[in-house]
């Protein structure tokens, strides 16, 4: 029951000069669940793409009970015994065809199947898997009338439908209530039971205690730690996927100035618990947290892209409630988004022209824009924050990603505001191009407030003053950035907090 | 998830490779390839066309451009932010059938027809907008049903009969009005330039207008924020950029060109022809699509429309005079438009294929 099913030896995989799996070892045993831990951006989904046969490895070897494994393309993935279900559900159904034809679309699509479509047959099939499953549901109903955990589980069950040796599943329970994870952990244990291997990642704790029988972390594309045994350590297992080297960047905390941000009683969501924040000028502040802790939504509803559901946010001590993030800016509130490719670049623009983006009107008369002066602005840019380019009329695609997201962070050092919020600033940077924007950020920070979304503590430790640990939609424990106790900020982020320290924790914020 | 980084490998600081020499040939033909191939067509035509030289040619030309020049700058606009307008040829038909609606039945002078005829634009073009921006029914979609329901409302006044003096009306009577002789100018003045009578009116409609779209997109705040909602939506809504407001704009500007694109139309033929104007959509389509070509932009641009009118233009006249049939026009329109295509989207994917 216990031999290894899969077994991955020094593979690596990089995407350009990044090496996004550095020489990693991974074994897989039958019949138990292994569940997979790591950050944004530590490589599980290169992972999970290799297994799953959508990039090939560059180097290493992976077998698969004894033989060697190297699908070049998913569905080769497939036939060998390997199947993922992957984190958008939708991918994994088609919401307009019936539960039956969804189960068994694989089938179709085989060469042999024939022309027609065999109702009847098809039927009876689902009917079988469904049932060898434990799903009830009416194979004839469409899938768009289902929920998501039964989408989930007929995207599983599909899955199921191949015979795999190795099931995959990608943060499975994201979108899905406790009631609904429960089922889906019932199936599991039921496939593991019948000598299945199953790969789950997920951030979830509490998924994590109920369902797995080993823990495996992973940071920067390689495997920080293996937890196994009667007694899973979990907090060993998010030490070693948050990693706890402390950087050499060296944080001096300056005397805050006067206060720009007040908020009190701030519920993110109507359920959450209400939270005080304050904010100063000459401060730069990280939020922290787990995925789904609130980080974004606070940031959001600092910048006008949602609404808090009470409490009041004060600026400079006049009250504010942005409906849109132009309201938002016009009130000396900016925000470079997380995400950059989707949320932030423009990639038509040169670098002079995704400077200048959102002040337009500053470097225009009657509107006619003055080219001259927006590429001065854009030159002083790129020397400030050292991007290395040709020139400020470089196309912003010939950029590195580092180079690229220092220009995004020059759109709004360009001009100056109260409150500045960057939403996850190191997102696929690489390390050197992280320490400039770190430093950048603390030299910038004399007359605003700065507030800065990071998953990552390591980024927190680089460029904060104070960090304050989110869960739950709600602030959760607050640190200040001096001699601190990582542990102490880890078993916040994961929730994990005895009842007394949280309570120390959170009278030493209020 | 968050493997953002494999698109746009993190390459640190180092320095960008010069481009190796090969790309140069390449360059150069992406920028100016497509007007080198318009100077070798005038050429071409000038040789093997004889007749094709001299001013009347011209004319012709000029004539057949300009409609759908400024056509194809509507959609061209259209096209900045993303979007589209299928609307056009109907509001342009719609637009000419009011004009000669105004003057011939209802007998209002020539300034009432054009204010109603740039209001009907105006509006079309923001129902067109606000269909797309706050009903969410795709571009496509929308400026589609806009128009058939253009294409139906156009004939129902009378009741699908062309519009022109003396023509009998629903209720019995003949319609007595006419159109103003300083209409017709609009679309028949000739301008002397060089040689008499060369430049018909529309010509100078098309240039102004066209320099008006260039400065517009090119020189102006709207115009870079119209580009940017175009290239990425998202970013430019997180930069406080009101992009509903910038599409409602683009589609009223179409509208408006459409419309005034009508109005000519109307002139030149001096009524309200029910069966004209059926290939306006597909040409200025074309135009603006052939403009991503010119100068290696790979955007839509005003200066690249402009020139793609007049290709399709002079290719047209030249194969007339060549004595190529009529019915192989739509056939040759649909090639330069599929090669103009390949130029735009692979060459300038190539271009930016080193990252």
């Amino acid at each position: 029951m216990n031999g290894t099913l899969c077994d991955l030896r020094s593979v690596d995989k990089s995407f350009g000069d990044n090496r996004v799996l550095k020489q990693l070892n991974l074994s897989l045993p039958a019949g138990s669940v292994t569940v997979l831990m790591g950050a944004n951006g530590a490589g599980k989904s290169t992972l999970v793409k290799i297994l799953s046969g959508v990039h090939a490895l560059d180097a290493g070897s992976i077998t698969l009970l004894g033989k060697d494994f190297r699908p070049s393309t998913p569905s080769e993935a497939i036939r060998a015994g390997v199947v993922t279900v992957h984190q958008n559900i939708n991918d994994g159904v088609i919401p307009d065809l019936d539960v039956a034809s969804n189960l068994l679309i694989d089938r179709l699509a085989e060469p042999g199947y024939g022309f027609f479509l065999k109702r009847r047959q098809n039927y009876a099939d689902a009917e079988r898997i469904a049932s060898q499953m434990g799903l009830t549901l009416n194979v004839r109903q469409s899938v768009a009338e289902l929920g998501v955990a039964d989408r989930q589980l007929i995207a599983i069950a599909r899955a199921m439908a191949h015979d795999p040796q190795l099931l995959i599943l990608d943060e499975p329970t994201s979108s899905l209530s406790a009631s609904e994870a429960e089922r889906l952990f019932l199936l599991i244990e039921r496939l593991s039971a019948k000598g299945v291997a199953v790969l789950y990642i997920s951030h979830r704790m509490s998924d994590i205690r109920r369902i797995a029988d080993r823990i495996v972390s992973m940071r920067d594309g390689e495997i920080s730690g293996v937890f196994e045994g009667d007694e899973l350590d979990y907090e060993g297992a998010v030490n070693a996927m948050l990693g706890h080297r402390m950087t050499d960047a060296d944080i001096s905390v300056g005397a805050p100035g006067k206060p720009v941000l007040e908020i009190r009683d701030l519920k993110l969501l109507s359920g959450s618990k209400p939270f005080d924040f304050n904010l100063c000028e000459n401060e730069v502040v990280a939020v922290t947290g787990l995925l789904g802790s609130g980080k974004s939504a606070f940031a959001q509803s600092l910048f006008g892209l949602g609404r808090p559901a009470a409490g009041s946010i004060r600026i400079d001590g006049e009250d504010y409630a942005p409906a849109t993030p132009k309201a938002a800016i016009a009130r000396g509130v900016f925000m470079s988004a997380k995400d950059r490719a989707n949320n932030a670049v423009v990639a038509d623009f040169d670098i002079t022209r995704n400077i200048t983006l959102p002040f337009l009107s500053r470097y225009s008369n009657l509107s006619f824009i003055r080219r001259s002066d927006e590429r001065k602005t854009a030159q002083e840019m790129i020397e400030a924050l050292s991007i290395v380019c040709q020139g400020e009329t470089d196309s912003i695609g010939t950029l590195s990603g580092g180079n690229q997201q220092k220009v995004m962070l020059a759109r709004w050092l360009a001009e100056d505001c109260r409150l500045l919020l960057l939403d996850e600033p190191f997102q696929g940077v690489d390390i050197r191009a992280r320490r400039d924007i770190g430093r950048k950020i603390r030299e910038t920070a004399k007359n605003r407030a700065t507030l800065v979304f990071v998953s990552e503590l390591d980024e927190a430790l680089e460029v904060a003053d104070r960090i304050i640990v989110m869960t739950e939609h709600s602030v959760a424990a607050e640190f200040r950035n001096e001699n601190v106790d990582l542990n102490e900020i880890l078993t916040a982020v994961t929730g994990a907090l005895p009842a007394d320290a949280g309570s120390a924790a959170r009278t030493a914020h209020a | 998830m968050s493997m953002n980084q494999t698109e746009t490998p993190s390459a640190g600081s180092r320095p960008q490779k010069p481009q190796p020499s090969s790309n140069g040939l390449i360059d150069i033909s992406i920028r100016y390839g497509f007007l080198a191939l318009l100077v070798g067509l005038v050429i071409f035509f000038s040789v093997f066309a004889s007749g094709f030289a001299g001013p009347r040619s011209a004319v012709f030309i000029f004539q057949s451009v300009a409609i759908t020049g400024i056509l194809a700058l509507g959609v061209t606009c259209t096209l900045v932010v993303g979007g589209f307008d299928l609307s056009i040829g109907s509001v342009a038909t719609s637009s000419m059938m009011l004009a000669a609606y105004m003057m011939v039945v209802l007998e209002q002078p020539a300034f009432v027809a054009i204010i109603a005829c740039l209001a009907m634009g105006a509006l079309i073009g923001l129902i067109n907008g606000l269909l797309i921006v706050k009903t969410k029914v795709p571009d496509l979609l929308a400026t589609l049903g806009m128009m058939f329901l253009l294409v139906g409302l156009q004939r129902i006044p009378t009741e699908g009969r062309s519009i022109a003096t003396g023509m009998s009306l629903p209720d019995g009577s003949t319609a007595e009005g006419t159109f103003s002789p300083l209409f017709l100018q609009l679309g028949r003045h000739r301008f002397d330039f060089m040689l008499d009578n060369l430049l018909p009116a529309p010509v100078i409609f098309l240039v102004v207008i066209g320099i008006l779209v260039w400065v517009f997109l090119e020189l102006t705040r709207h115009g870079r924020l119209m580009y940017a909602i175009g290239s990425n939506e998202r970013a430019a809504s997180l930069t406080g950029t009101n992009v509903n407001n910038y599409k409602i704009l683009a589609y009223m500007i179409s509208g408006v060109l459409a419309s005034i694109g009508g109005m000519l139309l109307a002139a030149r033929l001096g009524r309200g022809d029910i069966a004209s104007g059926t290939n306006l959509l597909l040409d200025a389509v074309a135009a603006s699509l052939i403009g991503f070509a010119v100068l290696g932009a790979a955007k839509p641009n005003a200066f690249g429309t402009s020139m793609g009118a007049l290709f399709v233009g002079i290719l047209l006249q030249g194969l007339t005079m060549m004595n190529a049939p009529y019915y192989t026009q739509d056939f040759i329109k649909g090639l330069v438009l599929v090669i103009a295509l390949v130029f735009t989207f692979s060459l300038s994917a190539r271009k930016a294929g080193g990252h």
